[in-house]
């Protein structure tokens, strides 16, 4: 694993976070409706992805080297929303318009409404697929961005999310980054009553990526986990050699890119998480899967996160 | 009268996309474990760079050209029809037609003319699951020149496109060429009495059957509709208008077809008689396909026959 950047202040990082569950909350008690549970199981991540390992331009979403972001978990739209807008892409008044009708802020990611959008997701296990074509594109290109897609676990009961992790270990895309947010539940229940994934870092594995699993709320370790190095196509092409068509095209296992002399392993990340993470009457409560809390819970909950921020 | 065959629909794609690879290097293909039979081979041989074989997996298949369009590529992607459609449809919807994506997807194989293989591989849904698509337009060529050119404008039209085409070599219709425009019906024959819309083999089909009503007197105009979306209207309208009546022949299901959607349009703007010749709520089976197209009534007998109902109501 490579080592944690030696600038980042984890405590900044750590405001961010809440900075944003506090936006995931106010604006999905405003729409009404959406899914606050799996906003704040994925907010730390986030925040460490828009505010520290994401190279990106507020002022150019279309920046062809831009790294690229897929929220494949499309029902979590209000923590990426809440990022974006903390990063200066809209207006964050514009957070208050989520789920209305004629808002860019859908009630999943579309990009044809919202261009900083990556993909439009919502049919869950497609983010992943699209990743694969974005870092494919990115190889052919010989571009060094890097695509980062987050995944819920329920998500990868889809079998599309397997026929991508085939994929991409296949294309040996090491400019690729899945992180699963593995909050342990989905929407009728826990993961391993509803449909048990198993060892699923051992999966990731067996698919041929290099699979670690992590606390996703522990910011040291999430940022650790992001440092995915940028890719250098051309190093690869020369560590290649004679490996037929290693770089520019064909397909290059991760076995024969290993034995070519590079990693060739595209990075999973099992992030364990709390559905719910920060406020107390929904961590691991999965009521709030899909449901916006009250004018009273909101405000229990915006009070919480605002001690949590003071304790910390 | 008998046409001479020419070259598969298939074939004619593989070697247009070939091509139109020599010219522009944003065009990429992936394929799903198919490029010997769907015919992307000429380009994988001559382009492995821009060639990726996605496995027997579709979903994923049809996502990853999502991610590539996204990134400014051109893709286009192949399978069998059965398969790239109905396998590939969520992801279709999802990941290509509400992100607005230029992804062009070409299904081979399609209808029953497939032949011997059965049910599970000859596609009489995927005109209708395509249609469907807002945003998408979608194109079954009937011969070796007209699949040429659609090929050329699917990579020219500015959004999504289905391209169908098919498994066995395909009566010449277009001897000199075509030239096929999005949107456009080509008119292959002129007449007063009854129109006949056709497209993919049921064109050569179309021209037979107007041939036999020449000989009972009866002069039918025939449409190559082509272009199953975006829909000429226009020529629709003049159709109705001129000839008081209509007959679509489609290798499809009636449901939600090139009949289905010309209907529409004739209901819309100048109701007159109609006819439909296709599959009627029914698989096919195993079998050549000269059986199974008789069997099945996609014969030029049969679209004759429905144009003498429709002429006997249009009076």
């Amino acid at each position: 694993m490579t080592t944690t950047h030696p600038a980042v202040d984890l405590d900044r990082l750590r405001d961010r976070a809440r900075e944003l569950r506090r936006a995931v909350l106010e604006m999905i008690a405003a729409a009404g409706s959406g899914h606050p549970g799996g906003s704040l199981s994925a907010a730390d991540i986030v925040a460490a992805l828009f505010f520290h390992e994401l190279r990106h331009d507020p002022h150019r979403p279309d920046w062809p080297d831009r790294d690229r972001f897929i929220l494949s978990k499309g029902h979590a739209a209000p923590v990426l929303y809440a990022a974006l807008a903390a990063c200066g892409y809209f207006d964050a008044g514009l957070l208050r318009t989520l789920r209305r009708l004629g808002s860019p802020l859908q009630g999943h990611p579309s990009v044809r409404d919202l261009p900083p959008v990556e993909a439009s997701t919502g049919s869950l296990g497609q983010g992943l697929s699209v990743g694969v074509g974005e870092a494919l594109a990115g190889r052919l290109d010989g571009r060094d961005y890097r695509v980062f897609v987050m995944l819920g676990d329920g998500e990868c009961d889809e079998g599309q999310v397997w026929e991508a992790a085939m994929s991409a270990a296949h294309y040996g895309l090491i400019n690729l980054v899945a992180i699963v947010d593995a909050n342990g539940f989905q929407l009728d229940g826990p993961t391993d009553e509803i449909m048990d994934l198993g060892r699923l870092e051992e999966k990731w594995t067996a698919f041929g990526w290099d699979a670690v699993t992590i606390d996703g709320h522990d910011m040291a370790q999430v940022v650790r986990a992001l440092a995915v190095p940028r890719p250098d196509w051309g190093a690869s092409r020369a560590a290649g050699g004679a490996a037929r068509g290693a770089v520019a095209g064909g397909a290059m296992s991760g076995a024969a890119a290993e034995a070519a002399g590079g990693a060739a392993r595209p990075r999973a990340i099992i992030a364990r998480t709390v559905k719910g993470k920060g406020v107390s009457f929904m961590e691991g409560n999965n009521e709030f899967h899909g449901r916006a809390p009250t004018a009273e819970e909101l405000q229990r909950a915006l009070a919480e996160l605002a001690a949590g921020g003071a304790a910390r | 009268m008998t046409r001479p065959l020419g070259l598969a629909t298939r074939e004619a794609y593989g070697l247009a996309l070939a091509e139109l690879g020599r010219e522009r290097p944003e065009i990429v293909v992936l394929d799903g474990d198919l490029s010997k039979s769907t015919m992307t081979k000429y380009f994988a041989k001559e382009f492995p760079d821009r060639f990726f074989n996605m496995g027997i997996a579709e979903a994923n298949m049809v996502g990853v050209a999502a991610g590539l369009a996204r990134c400014g590529k051109v893709p286009f992607v192949s399978s069998f029809a059965a398969f790239l459609m109905c396998k590939g449809f969520d992801q279709m919807r999802v990941s290509v037609a509400y992100a607005g994506l230029n992804v062009k997807f070409v299904g081979s194989h399609g209808g029953i003319s497939i032949g011997e293989d059965g049910v599970s591989q000859q596609s009489v849904e995927d005109v209708a699951l395509a249609r469907a698509l807002p945003g998408f337009a979608v194109f079954v060529p009937a011969d070796e020149h007209a699949t040429r050119a659609v090929v050329r404008a699917a990579a020219d039209h500015p959004g999504p496109c289905y391209v169908r085409v098919g498994r066995p070599k395909a009566p010449v219709v277009y001897p000199d060429g075509c030239d096929f425009r999005v949107g456009r019906a080509i008119q292959l024959r002129d007449g007063g009495d009854v129109t006949l819309v056709a497209n993919g083999l049921m064109v050569a089909a179309a021209l037979d059957a107007a041939e036999a009503l020449a000989r009972e007197g009866v002069e039918a105009r025939v449409l190559d509709m082509a272009s199953v979306k975006p829909l000429d209207e226009d020529a629709l309208e003049a159709a109705a208008r001129e000839t008081g009546g209509i007959v679509v022949a489609e290798e499809h299901l009636l449901a939600g077809g090139l009949g289905s959607a010309v209907a529409m349009s004739v209901a819309r703007r100048r109701p007159v008689p109609m006819g439909f010749v296709g599959l009627d709520d029914t698989y096919a089976e195993s079998g050549r396909p000269e059986e199974l197209m008789a069997k099945y009534g996609l014969t030029a007998e049969r679209i004759a026959e429905e144009a003498r109902r429709v002429l006997a109501l249009a009076r």
